[in-house]
Parts: C-alpha cells; structure tokens; sequence
C-alpha cells in the first residue's frame, strides 16, 4: 500500500458518503406506497375476451413455453364452432407476450396487477370465465396503445429524485 | 454530586454491622449497572450501525419493528435463540461450545476500569490501563478456538488470520497508550481523565491515529475486517455457529467496538469532561461519536489484504508510534510548565511531517509468488 | 512446494470454494489448492445452471426462441437479442428500418451502462466496500430499469427486439426521460469517481493484481474490456462494425497493465463513451416504422450464418443454421463469458486468496452464458 497522496483518496471518500446522510434515501415504503407500474407491464396473467375469440389458436401455436390450451367443438345444436376451454398454465407462461403480439382478433391481453399470488400451485391454472377482465384484473396496454392511453402514467426515478451534487 | 455521594458514601452507610466491608455492595451495584450498561450500549450500536450504514448507502435503515426500528435487534436475537443450535459431526465439542464465551467475557471485563465519572468505577486500580491490554488480549484464544473446535478450512483460515492480525497490533496500540501515559503522569484510568485540561486528542494527534487505526484492526472491524470477510471465506471462525453461540459472538463483537470507543474516548477526548451536562451523559455522547466514526470508515472503505494488513502493522505504524514515544517523552522532560497551547501546534505540526514522510518511503507487502 | 526459504514443513491443502458462496457469480465451483494463503492451482468446475438452451433452440421457432436468449446472459438481455435479431436477419436477409436500427443502439448502449453498474459495483463488493458502491450504482440501474420498463414493459428480461426491428415503437415520454437521465448519470459517473477512484486501499489491492499478459490474452481468444484492458486495441463496434455504429463518434477506451484496476478503470471509461453515443442517437432519431413485415414462423432459406456484437462483456456470437423449416437446425452460442473464463487459472496462480476473488470478479461472467 502506498500512501502517495498521503491518505486523501480516503478522506475524499468519506466526505462523499457523509454528504449521503442529508441526501433523501431513494426508497419507496410499501405497502403504504405504491409506485405506478409501466403502461406495457407485462403482468402475470392473460385476460381473454371470449366475445371476440374465434378459436383460431394462433396464441397457443406461437406461445414458446405450450402453456395456452384451447379445446374447441361445433355445438350441434344451433351449428356454431365455439370455444369450449381456454385454459392458460399461468405457472408455466414467461410472461413473454408473444400471445398477445399474435392475436389478430385483440381477444388475449397481459394483466397489470401484481399483487395475484396464489396459495396452491394449482390454482395458477386458469381457465375459461375466471380469464375475463375485472377490476382485480385490469388489462395492460402492452402492444396495444389505445389501453396504454386510458392507464396511469409510470413512476419515473429520474423525476422523483433529483439531487444537487 | 448526589451520585458521586450515593456511590461513595451511602453503601458505607448501609452495611449490616458484621459484613465484611462495604465494598461488596459497591461491587454488587456496579455490576448490575455495568452489565446493564453494556448491553444496552451494545443495542444501541448495533441500531446505530444499522441505521447509519443504510442512510449512507442511500437507503433506510430498519424501521419497522417498534417505533423507527428500535426493537429490530430484540427481534433479531429472539430469532437466533430459536434457531437450531447445529455443531459440526467431527468438531472438538469442547472447545466449540467455550470459544463464544472466552471471546465475550474479556470485553466485558474491560469496563470494570472505565470511568463514568470522577470516582465512579467498579475498581479504581492504579494499573488500569494495563490491565485493559492484559484482559483484551485474551478474546483472541476464544477466536481461536472457533477457529480449530469447528472443523472446517473456512474457520481455520479466519481465525490464523485474525491471529496474526491481532499479535501484530498489540504492539503499535500499546505504544500510543504509552504516550499517553507518559503526558498524564499515571497509569490509571481516572487519573488520566482527571489530567487532561486539554484533551489529548490535541496533544498527541499521532498518537490518537495509531490508537484508532490498531483499535479497528484488533477488533476485527472495517477496513480490517478480513477476518469474516463476507465475501471470501463465508464467514471466517464463526461460520459453524448458529443459534445462540452466534448472538454471543455478534455480541462480542460490538461489545469489543463500544470498549474500544470507551478506552479512546477515555485517554484522549477526555472521558466525562464537559460544561453542562451530567458526566455520565458526556461519556455516552463521547462514545456514541467514536463509534459514529467507526461506522464511517466502515461504510467507506474497502478491505485490505493480509500481508498489506501485516505490512501497515509493522512497517507503518510501528516505527510512527516510537517516534511519537521518543518525542512525547523529550517534550514531557523538557517542556516550561506554562505554554501547553503550543505543544498542541508542535504536536500537530510533528504529525502532519511524519506522516507525509513516512508515506514517501512505506512500501507494499508482497505482491505475486513464483509457483 | 514452499514459498520461503524457513525450516517449516507446510503442506499444501484442497479448499471447495463451491456453488452456493456468497461471491461466485451464480453457481461456479472452484476446486482451490492453496498453501498457507498462496493459491498454487485451481480446477472449476461449472455446469450446475445448464438448461440446454441450444437444443431447445431446435423446437422453437425463431420468434419464439428470441424470450429464451434473454434468459442466456440474464444481466445484459438486450444484448443477446440484437446477437440473435441480427444473425437471422443476416441469415433471411431481412432489412430493418432506420428508426429501429437507433432505437436498437440507444437500447444496447443503456443495456451497457446497467450491465456496468452490476459489475463494477459486484467488483466492489467483492473488495470488501461494504455494499456502499454497489447501491450507489444500483441507484443508477434502476433509473434505466424504468426507461426498458416503459418500453417492453419488463425490467429483466426483455423480449423487445424482433426479426425485422422491434416489437414496438417507443412512447412519446422516453425521450424526454432519457434526455433528464444522461446529465444526471455523468454527474454520478463524477462524484463516483471522487468517491472509489484513488481510494489507497483499492489501489494496494487492484493494482498489479491478476495481471493477464496480451499475448494470452491473445491466444486465450479474450475479448471485450478484460482483452481492453490488457493493450489489445479491439472492439468490434469499430473492428466491424454491426448496425449504424459507423455513423457515430464515439473513442475506444483501453488500458496498458492489464490488472484488475485497469479492467475497472476501461469500465467506467465505457460507461462515458456509451453516455455520448446515447446523446448523439437521441439526437439523430429519425421518424419511421420500427418493424418490416416478416411472417410470425418465418422459414430462412437454408445456409448458416454468424453474427456477432460487442456486448457488455465480450464478443457474443449467434451461429444458426437453418434447413428451410420454422425452427433452426443447429444454433450455438459463442459465450464471451465462458471464454473468458479459461484464462482465469493463468492469471490466479500465485496469488493469495483475497486476490482470487477479485480476479475473478473483474473478469465479469454470468452463469446463465457460461454453462447456457
């Protein structure tokens, strides 16, 4: 070790962090206060439309991980093709959105909460009406601007905290 | 004065008529007192230390449990008494269990000569100070111990480490107190705290560096805290303790650090000495800033290595403190008794010129071995 | 086997440094033989986060293979989708539009500066700087963190490059955040270098340590800032150029030792260089589509192609051979992490064990590419 500079470095150090006590610590307590989220959050779960979901699988044929099931009958009776079970493997899906950027009917959508965790690994699996939009989950405007509008704007650290050096 | 009468005076009073003195009632007091005194100073470093690192690092630090955090270290050790004590299958159990003990009981022992204010201590010894060098020596065989009682390769590198470390310093710091020891005219704590007009942080500027740099080391603290280096080897001698033989240790620790505050705030900030308010309360305030100053360094500073610790050691502060030793010595024997104003010039200028020429000449340790 | 010239009999001893430690980068484990503190050798053995990537590479489509480059090297992601973006595009012989092409360097250039935040802070606290620099740079990653978040709306992973340009358009509030953001981090880049940069104690432990000579760097095949910072002048955004590199102005930073404050010390000057490509393409971005139409299951013409690019930590390469059909018959990986690697035993051996650590943080690998 040489003390070339007779020690400086290190007092110029210590003056740096000692200037850090009367900075604001860049900390967000939560719960009591949640930051906004992104307008394009990927979030962990899908919504589905099922008014305007043909059944056409272009989700489950695009999807990297197969973790969208789509089961579809003619129902004899009045001879339409519907959509009998559209099931998503929540645990099993990366979040990559590439279901929602293949849909060519806007029917699939990416949540935007993210306080959805589950007791049992049983019940990430989802299927049919528990997939439609409600307030605890709200759809995300990833890939589709027109939500992306009508959502909160994001928290911004670059904003939030701007400090004199 | 109604303490110092209380402390003196009253147990005099009231012993029974055939007790043997009433010394042991003194004795009695003082270590409820002390014993309380050190563990509660020793929650409030640890929360202290935690809060101050996080708001230097830009962040909080605990302030969920209880009101601002004051209650985490409560939960932190009825956690750790909860926990599993797990001994290792082929470790000494002997040595494994009686190495947290032999490392906290020495620092403890530290505060019976400490002065809380004039007169106010569990045994006034006319050694003090060397009776402090003697007892913080022994922590080391209890580091030791862990380090061989547990087993593993981890605990013996820490421990051969903190071995070496702590040998090498003992010299440089008890050279500084001698100093001290020299200016004041006595080996005893009080009379040492009683000696200082001015306080001997002005006096002996290179001795109070020493003692801070040497102090830091022994008790293994940032920036020599190689010894549980958290990111080498895991956690140095007391990777195999868990449970409460951790809280002891953790405990030892910080009981080491508030001792050495109290030994520096002792010998050269001038112990209980101050205008307004109670003496006791000087000495907190006093320790709680030297402490404050071993958390700066610490959050500041990167770690040394062994050999440079070594090197510092021996080829840094060793020949500085005998300088200063020689120096202090010549000023006591020839210095007017008027004039101490400027021996804290002289003294301060003598420091500034040693440490920028000896910087020049001091070397690295060793750098890459031929294999 | 002993250092000194003492009577003292010592025997050397096999220490585990092993895949759950608080300073391995992820899980690697090194088999050390020290004596007394000096390491004689060191044997790693990695592989615990395999996951066979390249294979799953044949089942998936090239769309769909593009999540998983992500999880490669899991600090620097967009890195590893430019890689692969740009090897099928060269395989299909795809073009892109110009806007994507700025918005793909603005995007590989902030993933440089977060990728550098981890690792000199992560370098730090392997010296021991009880984690005061790392959450000092952690600060700064997280101001870009939000910037990626506002765009593909992950903060890890992104997703957001495709074949043919970008997945989509940037909103209208990330320019005006990246312009607050750049002033602000060259200012921290200033008060960070008055805070670590002549610090004695990182001095007597960086400098002179871990010395990796230019001629094995050379034939090792090290790339990036580690090979920088040995004297070898190569960085492929001017050697070969990839993307519009060439229409900016920007210097190669490179160090001459070859230590690890020299490795340290190209990092930041990285991070400088990065600041003012950002600045230049923010200014430069022209409007336009972000994305030719290529179709979802896209089939290259069969043939192989290679790309590669200057990531964060070295020269990573995609290969992909494709036989006509939606997924690739083959795709490797050239791992700059892994390769970087293989130089570590050369450059420890006689060090004690404080330096091994540092070694072998400054060199800067991820496990997620070295083992893939």
């Amino acid at each position: 070790m040489k003390f070339e500079r007779f020690g400086l470095g290190i007092l110029k150090g210590m003056t740096v962090t000692v200037r850090h006590l009367w900075r604001h610590p860049t900390v967000n307590q939560y719960p009591e206060q949640r930051l906004n989220l992104s307008r394009r959050f990927r979030g962990n779960e899908l919504t589905w439309d099922r008014g305007k979901c043909t059944g056409c699988a272009t989700c489950a044929k695009s999807c990297p991980q197969g973790a969208i099931e789509i089961v579809t009958a003619t129902n004899l009776a009045d001879n339409k093709y519907e959509v009998e079970k559209y099931q998503v493997d929540t645990g099993y899906c990366i979040q990559c959105g590439l279901c929602v950027e293949a849909c060519p009917y806007d029917a699939v959508f990416m949540g935007h909460a993210y306080e959805r965790a589950r007791y049992r690994r049983g019940e990430l699996v989802q299927t049919n009406d528990m997939l439609l939009e409600s307030p605890e989950r709200p759809r995300s405007g990833y890939f589709h601007p027109e939500i992306a509008k009508s959502l909160p704007r994001q928290t911004l650290l670059v904003e939030r905290i701007v400090e004199k050096r | 004065m109604a303490i110092n009468d209380v402390i003196h005076h009253l147990p005099m009073t009231a012993t029974p008529p055939d007790w043997p003195g009433g010394y042991w009632w003194h004795w009695l007091f003082f270590t409820v007192v002390l014993i309380g005194f050190v563990l509660a100073m020793v929650m409030g470093a640890i929360y202290i230390e935690r809060r101050v690192l996080g708001r230097m690092q830009s962040r909080l630090g605990p302030n969920r449990t209880g009101p601002f955090g004051l209650l985490q270290v409560v939960a932190d050790g009825i956690k750790l008494l909860l926990k599993e004590n797990i001994v290792p299958s082929n470790a000494d159990k002997v040595v494994h269990v009686l190495a947290p003990v032999v490392a906290l009981v020495p620092a403890m022992m530290i505060f019976a000569v400490v002065p809380f204010q004039d007169g106010a201590l569990l045994a006034d010894l006319n050694i003090g100070i060397l009776y402090i060098v003697a007892i913080s020596s022994i922590s080391t065989v209890g580091v030791f111990m862990a380090g061989w009682g547990s087993n593993s390769k981890y605990s013996l590198l820490g421990a051969m480490r903190n071995i070496a470390a702590v040998v090498s310093y003992e010299i440089p710091m008890v050279l500084a107190i001698v100093g001290v020891v020299l200016v004041a005219g006595s080996l005893s704590m009080n009379d040492i705290v009683l000696a200082q007009n001015i306080p001997f942080i002005l006096l002996q500027p290179l001795g109070f560096l020493i003692f801070f740099t040497a102090g830091c080391a022994e008790i293994n603290r940032s920036p020599f805290d190689l010894m549980e280096a958290d990111s080498e080897i895991v956690a140095g001698f007391h990777t195999e303790y868990s449970g409460m033989r951790f809280v002891i240790f953790y405990m030892a620790e910080y009981t080491e650090a508030i001792a050495i505050s109290a030994i520096i705030t002792t010998l050269f900030l001038g112990g209980w000495r101050g205008p307004l308010l109670p003496p006791w309360l000087w000495f907190i305030i006093k320790v709680i800033i030297v402490f404050f100053l071993m958390v700066w360094t610490r959050t500041t500073l990167p770690r040394v290595r062994i050999d440079q610790l070594m090197a510092l050691a021996w080829k840094f502060l060793l020949p500085l403190a005998l300088v200063n030793l020689f120096i202090t010595a010549v000023q006591v024997l020839v210095w007017p008794d008027g004039l101490p104003w400027l021996m804290v010039v002289i003294n301060i200028a003598i420091m500034v010129i040693l440490i920028l020429i000896w910087s020049k000449l001091f070397k690295l340790g060793w750098g890459r071995v031929e294999v | 086997m002993t250092t000194t010239e003492m009577a003292l009999k010592t025997e050397p001893f096999v220490l585990n440094i092993g895949p759950v430690h608080p300073s391995t980068h992820g899980v690697y484990r090194m088999r050390v033989t020290l004596d007394g503190e000096v390491v004689l050798d060191m044997e790693p053995v990695f592989g615990y986060l395999h996951r066979g990537v390249e294979k799953l590479a044949e089942e998936r489509s090239y769309t769909g293979f593009i999540p998983l480059t992500d999880r490669l090297d899991y600090i620097a992601s967009m890195s590893n989708n430019l890689a692969y973006c740009l090897a099928v595009e060269r395989l299909a012989g795809v073009k892109v539009p110009e806007r994507a092409e700025y918005i793909r360097v603005i995007m590989a250039e902030l993933q440089r500066l977060a990728n550098h935040c981890i690792v000199v802070g992560a370098f730090f606290n392997d010296c021991g700087a009880y984690f005061t620099p790392f959450m000092y740079l952690f600060r700064e990653r997280e101001k870009i963190l939000d910037l990626f978040d506002m765009v593909c709306g992950q903060r890890l992973t992104y997703n957001y490059m495709r074949i043919g340009g970008l997945s989509q358009d940037i909103p209208d509030e990330f320019l005006p955040a990246l312009k607050k953001f750049l002033p602000q981090m060259k200012r921290f880049v200033d008060e960070y270098e008055c805070f670590i940069k002549q610090n004695e104690i990182l001095l007597a432990r960086a400098k002179g340590v871990g010395i990796l000579s230019r001629e094995t760097a050379i034939n090792c095949g090290i790339s990036g800032p580690v090979a920088r910072a040995s004297g070898i002048k190569w960085d492929l955004r001017k050697a070969d150029p990839y993307s519009i590199y060439d229409r900016f102005e920007f210097d190669i930073p490179f160090g001459e030792a070859g230590d690890c404050y020299d490795r340290y010390r190209v990092r930041m000057e990285e991070i400088k260089q990065s600041l003012r490509i950002l600045e230049q393409a923010a200014r430069q971005i022209p409007p336009g589509p972000v994305k030719t139409e290529v179709p979802h299951l896209i089939r290259p013409p069969a043939g192989e192609a290679y790309a590669h690019i200057e990531s964060p930590k070295g020269e990573l390469g995609f290969y992909l051979v494709s036989d006509n059909s939606i997924a690739p018959y083959r795709c490797h990986v050239r791992p700059p992490s892994l390769i970087n690697l293989t130089a570590l035993r050369e450059m420890v051996r006689g060090w004690k064990v404080a330096d091994l650590i540092i070694i072998f943080g400054s060199i800067d690998i991820t496990m997620g590419e070295v083992d893939r």
